[in-house]
């Protein structure tokens, strides 16, 4: 079982690098869709049995994480006059570094961080946070308003990773937690997009910085 | 709690019939929202739910009285932190008559004067943030728990500045409405200090006397000037008070009423409870209060001679009381550190007692004032005059009121201020080898007040009431309404009883004293020991009795029957006009020119110069000192340093999730050695 979760793991940490790499929206959003998928099959793979619950969780996972969500932002992008680059803040050889450290560090914060669970799969924690780190470096150097919905869907992905983890302790508060998250940032984030695309016709966050003050 | 099961069913009472008072008082408005913006049932309702409320409250106060002991009550509260525990006791039974009263009765007079008919937009509004404000006040004084009174504060706070802006289409009331937002939150600010400070001293936030070894002198003193910051702007103390006369000029005027009745009592009321929280203060504490309590009166009764705008002159006549208060407060806090009970006595009843006084007298005077305002529209005294024909009863009513504040008898002003008039002057005595006569200044100071409040009403009065009107109305001015008259009726006939009954009010604050004093190193003894109340009252009574002799024998002497009315006897000249009067800038110059080192006047002075000058105009005007020549510049250069600081707002959202990311990772590092510690707490 171990090493099935850990060679799952591996991938999702390699699709992070993926994401941070892609110049092409469009790719980065079938990667996410990918990642999804993964993490829809790692809460039966982390737990020794399988029961209902996994089962509902793990479906959910997968029908929201790779097929909904997904096919929405595509939409999105047919139907908004967005251009394919992704045009970052940082270059994409410099976010590949980010990454990486990133990941690094998540290896050694996970090393350090006292949990009360036994025996965890060895990668689970720091594939969580060194998604969430992703996440975070998504949002920060992408300036795109879908890349933001992105970033934010890998922030949700890496606590969803940490979410299997608790799923024995606490499942029914975590799922719904973890979900109702995502559903939130895509509601918000689908109405900034339109929004922006009403007000400036073009659907970049950099034209918000004249709405300060 | 008692052992006899009928008292601990009437502390019960005590503890309960407040509470449930606060809930009914706080939904009052609610029912009318769901009304027409025009229809009276919903003023009426909010009205008939204010009352009962308030007669539940009260109820509770009685109750309180009559037992022996407090109960206390620990409600179930859904926070991680504080809990609702609320608790009556003497203290809180005293403060929590006029706060319940005065509301209820303002309550009563708002359905003529902001008839919804008159003011469809915000008569609602108005009416709920009113209700929340008098619960938010009713809860404030039974809470016993840091957190719960917090939330009641800014339950306070917030609904005030809701009523103070509610006609916000007026410049006036927003800039107003503004100070007061941010006069209200830097005390706000100044209370979370105290708070943070007495839960780490005493471990928690329950609002008990702290042992003198969780308190030493440098800790206790850090809470008590951060107190007195937060309660002292509430309260309104000089130079505390700037947001105060701006707020209580625009505030619709039972919301005044409100605002300056009782709403800076509760500053008042917080300095006593965190007073009785720190049993042995040092000298200079109680020396403080009393010198700010004498900085206070002189220099806010001085700005009142000075105003021009009605409701603003009785704004700074409440900060001329708070003062007083202040004095009355300060002294028995001296009696606290020298261990003298007849001054806590005397300074805490007097005090105490003038809160009761001031919440009366100056929500009639506001009521009238209101009135007054009602018909003629405008506040400028100047322009008013010869009202009290036109309105008699609102202005007997007024001058009851004038007299209350000036402290005169047979009203009850006199009797609060004669108490710690009478706890001043024993400083001088020493009993047992302690006098501290450096309080006794404080005694020349009442008299300045007491004399320039005097001077201050007599030309509010005349300049208002007597003469003749400066201005033509569309309409003459006609008397108010009886659902406005009513309320002042009762606030009349309570200042009128308090003066002629003073010992009526003895149990309550005998209870109060006790109270505050527990834990100090002598209790305060009963008040009627040491004042002579029944004298009072007998002097009263024949002040009465010669003030009705007096009106009737000069009635006959002046007017004796049959005799023609004519005008006044104009010195001779042909074609007076009621501009000619004394007006009561005139009638205030000396005053203001006497001051006008404190009070910098401006004025615009023409030049007569030839033997047949053309029409002039003179024009004065006073402004706050403090709030102009202090606060403006000070907060003009914070905020052009803090204008350096916009360099953090950027305006890309990919730099602010970078800060997000920046505290998060922060966070972390510094958690990571916090996280062992916890683990090691949760595995024991």
């Amino acid at each position: 079982m171990s090493s099935a979760t850990d060679a799952l793991l591996v991938l999702i940490l390699l699709l992070n690098f993926f994401v941070l790499g892609s110049s092409r929206i469009r790719s980065i959003i079938y990667t996410i869709a990918a990642q999804g998928l993964l993490l829809g099959v790692l809460p039966l793979l982390v737990h020794e049995s399988i029961g209902v619950r996994e089962g509902l969780v793990s479906v959910g996972a997968i029908a929201l994480k790779s097929v909904v969500i997904p096919r929405m932002l595509l939409r999105a992008m047919a139907d908004l006059p967005i251009r394919r680059e992704i045009e970052p803040l940082v270059g994409y050889r410099t976010s590949l570094l980010l990454g990486a450290a990133a990941t690094g560090a998540s290896m050694a914060l996970a090393a350090r961080l006292p949990l009360e669970i036994v025996h965890p799969p060895p990668l689970l924690v720091p594939a969580s946070f060194a998604t969430v780190l992703t996440g975070f470096i998504v949002l920060t150097t992408r300036t795109k308003a879908i890349t933001q919905v992105l970033g934010y869907l890998m922030l949700e992905n890496g606590i969803f990773i940490f979410g299997v983890l608790l799923l024995e302790a606490m499942p029914f508060l975590v799922e719904v937690g973890v979900l109702l998250d995502l559903f939130v940032a895509i509601f918000v984030m689908g109405i900034i997009i339109n929004h922006i695309s009403r007000e400036f016709a073009s659907v970049s966050t950099e034209r918000l910085a004249e709405l300060r003050e | 709690m008692g052992g006899d099961p009928e008292h601990s069913l009437v502390s019960l009472l005590a503890v309960w019939l407040p509470l449930v008072g606060a809930a009914i008082v706080g939904a009052s408005g609610l029912p009318g929202l769901f009304l027409a913006r025009r229809s009276a049932p919903g003023a009426w309702t909010a009205a008939v739910l204010h009352l009962l409320g308030a007669a539940a409250a009260l109820g509770g106060a009685a109750a309180s009285v009559v037992t022996v002991g407090a109960t206390s009550l620990d409600l179930p509260w859904g926070l991680p932190f504080g809990s609702f525990r609320v608790e009556l006791d003497g203290l809180s039974a005293a403060f929590l008559v006029p706060l319940a009263l005065v509301p209820a009765l303002g309550s009563v007079y708002g359905l003529r004067y902001w008839s919804p008919r008159a003011h469809p937009d915000t008569s609602r509004k108005l009416r709920v943030f009113y209700g929340i404000l008098a619960a938010s006040l009713i809860l404030l004084t039974v809470a016993r728990d840091g957190v719960l009174f917090l939330f009641a504060w800014e339950g306070m706070a917030l609904s005030a500045f809701f009523l103070v802006t509610i006609d916000d289409r007026d410049d006036q009331a927003r800039s107003a409405g503004w100070v007061y937002f941010v006069a209200t939150h830097v005390g706000t600010l100044a209370l979370f200090g105290l708070l943070a400070a007495v839960a780490s001293a005493g471990g928690s936030f329950g609002l008990d006397p702290l042992p003198d070894t969780a308190a030493p002198l440098g800790v206790g003193t850090v809470i008590f000037l951060l107190g007195l910051i937060g309660f002292g702007l509430k309260a309104g103390i000089m130079p505390l008070h700037v947001w105060l006369p701006g707020a209580h000029a625009v505030a619709p005027s039972h919301v005044s009423a409100v605002l300056s009745g009782v709403v800076l009592k509760v500053g008042i009321y917080g300095l006593a409870r965190l007073t009785c929280m720190l049993p042995h203060p040092p000298v200079f504490w109680g020396g403080l209060l009393l010198t700010l309590g004498v900085v206070s009166g002189i220099v806010g009764v001085l700005f009142a001679v000075a105003q021009h705008d009605l409701k603003r002159l009785l704004a700074y006549h409440s900060i001329e009381n708070i003062g007083i208060i202040t004095m009355g407060l300060g002294l028995a806090m001296l009696g606290r550190s020298y261990g003298r009970a007849d001054w806590m006595a005397l300074g805490l009843g007097g005090a105490i007692l003038h809160v009761w006084n001031h919440a009366f007298f100056k929500s009639l005077l506001f009521m009238a004032a209101g009135a007054v305002i009602h018909r003629v529209h405008t506040r400028e005294i100047d322009r008013m005059g010869g009202l009290a024909r036109s309105m008699p009863i609102t202005g007997a009513l007024f001058l009851c009121g004038a007299v209350a504040i000036c402290g005169l008898p047979p009203l009850n002003g006199f009797v609060s201020e004669l108490l710690i008039y009478l706890g001043l002057l024993r400083t001088v005595q020493p009993i047992d080898g302690v006098a501290a006569a450096g309080a006794a200044f404080a005694v020349p100071a009442l008299a300045i007040i007491g004399a320039l409040a005097v001077a201050c009403f007599v030309k509010v009065f005349g300049a208002v009431f007597l003469g003749s009107p400066r201005e033509h109305h569309d309409a003459t001015p006609s008397e108010a309404p009886g659902s406005m008259l009513a309320p002042m009726l009762v606030l009349a006939a309570v200042c009128v009883g308090i003066g002629a009954l003073p010992a009526l009010a003895l149990p309550f604050l005998d209870a109060a004293a006790r109270a505050w004093s527990v834990g100090a190193h002598a209790e305060a003894l009963p008040l009627g020991l040491l004042a002579p109340l029944w004298w009072v009252s007998a002097l009263a009574g024949a002040t009465w009795l010669f003030a009705i002799l007096l009106a009737l024998g000069l009635r006959r002497l002046v007017r004796p029957p049959g005799a023609a009315r004519v005008g006044t006897w104009d010195c001779g000249y042909a074609a007076p006009s009621a501009r000619m009067q004394y007006t009561a800038s005139s009638f205030a110059q000396i005053l203001v020119g006497l001051f006008a080192s404190v009070l910098h006047p401006r004025e615009r002075r023409p030049r007569v110069g030839r033997l047949f000058p053309r029409g002039r105009s003179y024009s004065s005007h006073v402004h706050d000192v403090v709030l102009a020549e202090w606060v403006v510049p000070a907060v003009a250069v914070l905020a052009r340093q803090a204008a350096r600081l916009r360099i953090i707002q950027a305006g890309h959202i990919q730099l602010y999730i970078l800060y997000v990311l920046l505290i998060v990772i922060a966070l972390v590092l510094s958690a990571v050695p916090l996280l062992d510690l916890l683990r090691s707490l949760v595995t024991r």
